[in-house]
């Protein structure tokens, strides 16, 4: 009989692929089938992909999700930091510089305030549940800005996978609050226009939510949202390992 | 060629993430800081030089494009391999943490607006 663990190992960037590609599409029959499309499908599949890690986890008593079967070890090397960072550099790719000049300075202001205030928000939260170490406090704060930049402040600072997990679940939480709550809450916040729509994705950085949400309330102003919440991801992970973890560095 | 975006691309996340480890050394962190964020800029500054398209419909952005569509599926991988079960008890944290940052940006998201159209409609205020 031929070694299937070998053989899924020798190949493992290949399973993962078909791995990811199976989660995906589940999510995909999840969100048109359970959510009625309330829900975007890349936040039903990261929730998945959290959801299995835990079971894995459970199940192995290991550190790396479903990494830690071996038949899976590839799901290791996709999600690992090599093609993180390569994927999250490429999605600037969505953003125009004559855009976001266009964008104009409360936009570019509110991508500042957002991450600031996300930031603070989730730091103080972590500081109520009694984290003291100021790497984990901006990890926290950081997942709090979005899924991605809680793990990359987390990788760049050293926390443990722990603590990156609960940084992408505050992300995650975000992100989906964002989908489902926008177009109901979109006519209080005046969030009908490009300026508003632009301040909005500006504050709210998690380009999944914002833009899931906005296509759920006007898909007219997506772009526009789009537009400041892709820089927001860059900007976040730019201040949040830095200057916002050395604020806290010298708070705590 | 799609190669030419993709080389560029991994080009631009190699500078950024030397100079984030660069930076990092040199505020006496052994950490990289920024580097994704450095990456980010350097790639949007080279795909908007002045007189050259680089735009996802071009031959060279196509390869750059796909790894921008391939983001969530490596998010959704990164995920799958977390330690969540380390995590789990620490689910009312991230909730309530998530749930804050949400409430506080909804709150400043009429603010910023007023101030994106322009201060001079300040008296156009309303109690609604």
């Amino acid at each position: 009989m031929i070694d299937v663990a070998r053989f899924a190992d020798a190949n493992g960037l290949l399973v993962a692929f078909v791995f990811v590609g199976l989660v995906m599409l589940v999510s995909a029959v999840l969100a048109r089938q359970v959510g009625r499309g309330r829900v975007h499908a890349s936040a039903i599949a990261i929730a998945l992909g959290l959801v299995l890690a835990w079971a894995a986890g459970v199940d192995t008593g290991g550190k790396n999700g479903v990494a830690d079967y071996p038949l899976l070890a590839g799901v290791g090397v996709l999600g690992g930091a090599m093609f993180r960072d390569f994927a999250i550099v490429a999605t600037a790719f969505g953003a125009r510089v004559t855009d976001l000049r266009a964008a104009g300075l409360a936009g570019a202001l509110s991508i500042l305030i957002g991450v600031v205030l996300s930031f603070a928000a989730g730091a103080a939260v972590a500081i109520g549940f009694g984290v003291t170490d100021p790497a984990e406090i901006a990890t926290i704060g950081a997942g709090a800005a979005t899924y991605i930049v809680g793990p990359v402040t987390g990788a760049s600072l050293g926390v443990s996978s722990s603590i990156i997990s609960l940084s992408i679940a505050a992300g995650l939480v975000k992100a989906v609050l964002v989908m489902v709550a926008t177009p109901l809450i979109a006519r209080r916040i005046g969030l009908d226009n490009p300026a508003s729509a632009m301040v909005y994705g500006g504050l709210m950085g998690t380009t999944s939510g914002v833009t899931g949400g906005l296509a759920a309330t006007d898909p007219k102003l997506v772009p526009y949202g789009a537009m400041t919440s892709t820089f927001y991801t860059g900007l976040g992970c730019l201040m949040a390992p830095s200057v916002l973890y050395l604020v806290v560095k010298a708070l705590v | 060629m799609p190669i030419y975006g993709v080389a560029l691309l991994a080009g631009c996340t190699l500078v950024g993430l030397f100079v984030g480890d660069l930076i990092g050394a040199a505020m006496g962190l052994e950490a990289n800081v920024g580097g994704v964020g450095i990456a980010m800029l350097l790639l949007l500054a080279l795909t908007n030089l002045p007189g050259r398209d680089v735009g996802p419909a071009s031959p060279s952005g196509a390869g750059v494009q796909f790894w921008s569509l391939m983001y969530i599926p490596i998010i959704v991988a990164m995920a799958a391999k977390q330690n969540v079960a380390a995590a789990v008890s620490g689910g009312a944290m991230a909730i309530t943490a998530g749930t804050l940052a949400v409430l506080a940006g909804f709150a400043l998201v009429p603010l910023l607006s007023h101030l994106a159209r322009g201060g001079g409609q300040r008296g156009e205020r309303r109690d609604d």
